[in-house]
């Protein structure tokens, strides 16, 4: 039986939708996971020398050790967003003479081989394999590895278990910003404290039973829970989600383009996809942080320049460039209804408009790391409201993918194609390039000059760009609706 | 009125759809039938400018759909499920259409309120999405999104279909009382034959893109259709 659904599930991989996409995406995505797991694995073997570098007076071991916690709780607190329990799947088989027990040690069985484990193990064998270099016991060392696999499989089906509940998700980020403000502030040191509990994995092989057996526990709940639920009204049903409706009456004061602005922000809040778009290009907001923080980067002035374009341009590329992808599934109906075309795309630069503002206030804080910081932000906001926000609108009638909107975002490569690629050049290379041009040849102030000057001729010229946006979505529109129609594509 | 001539479609090779010559006088009640892969939703698609024709043009109210907008602020339709947009509630879909259809809530409403039975109760208040709704209620809602806004020429794809026994009695019922009216023409098609005879004044067969009937509904029809599509 198990061999069936193996084979099943080898079908649904190679015949999945993702799959057949174009050979440049497919090829890139290629490039892009051999490259994740390549800097794992650098990171497995070099994490050793930066540990003993970074902590000369103790033993590697000892450090990771103490970070251990800090891993297991971000690692549930990611896995949320990343890994569902793929439940639908099994509809089919509840009328085949299958036994429900077999029905759930397979769904919990096939999440075991998720990527997500991979992914730790490309981090954590390397580092084996450098400790047993080093002098380390062999038993010991192996013995660890077989405890770090069963912590990374409990974590499997812990995810899987409070996937459920938003709560879960909002107790796991509490506890760890609670743990590390403790630390961080020297009230309680939480890596003092967990540092032997994890570092006895090591130092007593016998305790590898201990993660085995929670995580045997933990996959027994799982199967518990699971197998009275095989049920086409317990979990396979999706749930229904209460409304909650706000008549968002303030748009009604911006005319026609009011009623397109409301049908978007409910696009966005009531979609899991857009949704989890917000979050994200909020949480970049933090991505100044990696770079203004060290010193290499201080003079390094296109590197601020494509912070700035890219940390206020965020949400105009996630949401933008799958503009009008977003309506993808009701678009002929919006194509043969009453629908000025121009008022459906100015609402969208409206929006996208909005965000970018609200995004360079966001990074205003970091006129802390200098004056050039701001100047560069904003220099790159206006570039992105006057240029980048027509460019990125046009670039959005050469989508014919369609995208459901009820899917979660991550990994999720739906309505992407070489487009999603090619889009980066102008809205992110391009001014980059202006800048760093000017910077060299005049300096800081001039660059900043050059890409607001060409913003707020944009921003002038916005009517006119708008007109030969809509005239180009005119002209694609039968290509649109054919594409959009496709799903599976 | 709506005008088609020489219009063809067609796939590479393939002729989905070709008619020379086909007059539907307004205040018609004209109905489509025909197998699976006869033509009828390609052609309800050409006369909303969802596809290309091959060649030839349609015009609506003297509009030629595919050169012109104009046809839209006049004609409604309900083609399939992806006219719907699954993250509304009914209501807010309604509203949504009325707005586009320059109508406001008060107008929507006052139109609603005449589908009180048709509804059953299972469409307005539910505090659901579209999409969660089943798929002969999401039928509902379509339908009735539809004719909103007072439009001249309705087009429904398929509306019997996925409807349960007294919504379909009560849905042929709303198609008469709006062919009654004199200026509205509707457009319907459909697979179950005694349905399109009870409503449509007209009925045309379309089989492999072809026109092979052009009938004016009388008491025989019904067994003419019957006749010929038994084969």
């Amino acid at each position: 039986m198990f061999k069936k659904f193996a084979s099943l599930q080898w079908k649904s991989f190679f015949r999945s939708p993702n799959f057949g996409k174009s050979l440049a995406v497919k090829i890139l995505m290629g490039f892009f996971a051999v490259y994740m797991l390549i800097v794992l694995a650098a990171m497995g073997v070099a994490s050793y020398f930066i540990l003993k570098d970074i902590f000369p007076d103790q033993s590697p071991m000892w450090s990771i050790s103490q970070y251990m916690i800090y891993w297991i709780l971000i690692e549930l607190f990611f896995r949320y967003f990343m890994q569902k329990l793929p439940v639908m799947d099994i509809k089919p088989f509840l009328t085949t003479p299958v036994k429900k027990s077999t029905i759930a040690h397979y769904i919990l069985g096939r999440s075991a081989a998720s990527i997500y484990n991979l992914l730790s193990l490309f981090f954590f064998v390397p580092f084996c394999i450098v400790l047993l270099f080093q002098g380390y016991s062999f038993l010991n060392v192996s013995l660890w590895l077989v405890s770090i696999i069963a912590i990374v499989l409990g974590i499997n089906y812990i995810n899987l278990l409070i996937n459920k509940s938003d709560k879960a998700l909002i107790a796991l980020g509490t506890i760890i910003a609670v743990l590390y403000g403790l630390d961080y502030f020297g009230l309680f040191s939480v890596k003092d404290f967990f540092a032997p509990i994890f570092h006895a994995l090591y130092a007593y092989p016998i305790t590898v039973l201990v993660p085995i057996a929670l995580a045997v526990l933990i996959y027994y709940l799982n199967y518990k829970y699971l197998h009275n639920k095989i049920y086409l009204d317990a979990s396979l049903k999706p749930k229904n989600v209460q409304v909650n409706t706000s008549d968002l009456a303030w748009t009604k004061k911006l005319g026609d383009m009011g009623t397109f602005l409301q049908l978007d922000l409910k696009m966005i809040w009531r979609n899991k996809r857009t949704k989890s778009q917000v979050w994200i290009s909020l949480l970049f907001v933090f991505y100044g942080l990696i770079f203004y923080t060290q010193d290499i980067y201080a003079e390094m002035m296109p590197m601020k320049a494509f912070l700035g374009v890219f940390m206020t341009g965020i949400f105009l590329s996630n949401f933008g460039q799958f503009i009008p992808a977003w309506d993808s599934s009701y678009y002929s109906m919006m194509m043969s209804q009453n629908i000025p075309l121009r008022k459906y795309l100015e609402s969208k630069a409206l929006l996208i408009s909005v965000s970018v503002v609200f995004m360079f206030l966001l990074t205003i804080p970091y006129v802390y790391f200098g004056w050039e910081a701001l100047a560069i932000n904003f220099g790159c906001a206006l570039y992105n409201l006057g240029v980048n926000i027509p460019v990125i609108l046009f670039f959005g009638s050469f989508n014919k993918k369609r995208i459901e909107l009820d899917q979660s975002p991550f990994g999720n490569m739906q309505g992407t194609s070489a487009n999603q690629f090619l889009i980066m050049l102008p809205v992110l290379i391009v001014p980059i390039l202006i800048f760093t041009l000017f910077y060299y040849l005049i300096s800081v102030e001039a660059a900043v000059i050059v890409l607001s000057v060409m913003g707020i001729a944009g921003l002038a010229m916005r009517n006119f760009l708008l007109d030969k946006v809509t005239q180009q979505y005119r002209k694609k529109k039968y290509g649109m609706i054919a594409g959009f129609k496709q799903k599976n594509s | 009125m709506i005008i088609t001539q020489n219009l063809t479609k067609k796939y590479g090779k393939q002729t989905v759809l070709n008619i020379e010559h086909l007059e539907i006088p307004t205040g018609q009640s004209f109905g489509l039938v025909g197998n699976n892969g006869a033509g009828k939703t390609t052609f309800f698609s050409l006369l909303l400018d969802l596809i290309q024709p091959t060649s030839g043009h349609i015009d609506n109210n003297g509009v030629q759909v595919n050169t012109s907008e104009e046809w839209k602020p006049f004609t409604s339709s309900f083609i399939d499920e992806t006219f719907l947009i699954g993250y509304l509630t009914p209501e807010e879909y309604f509203y949504f259409i009325g707005d586009l259809r320059g109508q406001n809530k008060a107008d929507v409403d006052a139109l609603l309120a005449k589908f009180d039975d048709f509804f059953h109760g299972e469409i307005l208040g539910q505090k659901k999405y579209l999409r969660d709704l089943s798929k002969g209620n999401q039928k509902k809602a379509g339908i009735v999104a539809s004719f909103i806004g007072n439009p001249e020429v309705v087009i429904l794809d398929e509306p019997f279909a996925n409807l349960d026994p007294t919504t379909q009695i009560r849905l042929k019922g709303i198609i008469k009382d709006l062919a009654a009216k004199e200026n509205v023409t509707v457009l319907v098609s459909s697979h179950d034959l005694i349905h399109v005879t009870e409503v449509c004044e007209r009925i045309v067969v379309l089989n492999k893109g072809e026109m092979v009937k052009d009938i004016k509904t009388s008491t025989e029809t019904l067994k003419e259709l019957e006749t010929f599509f038994a084969g």
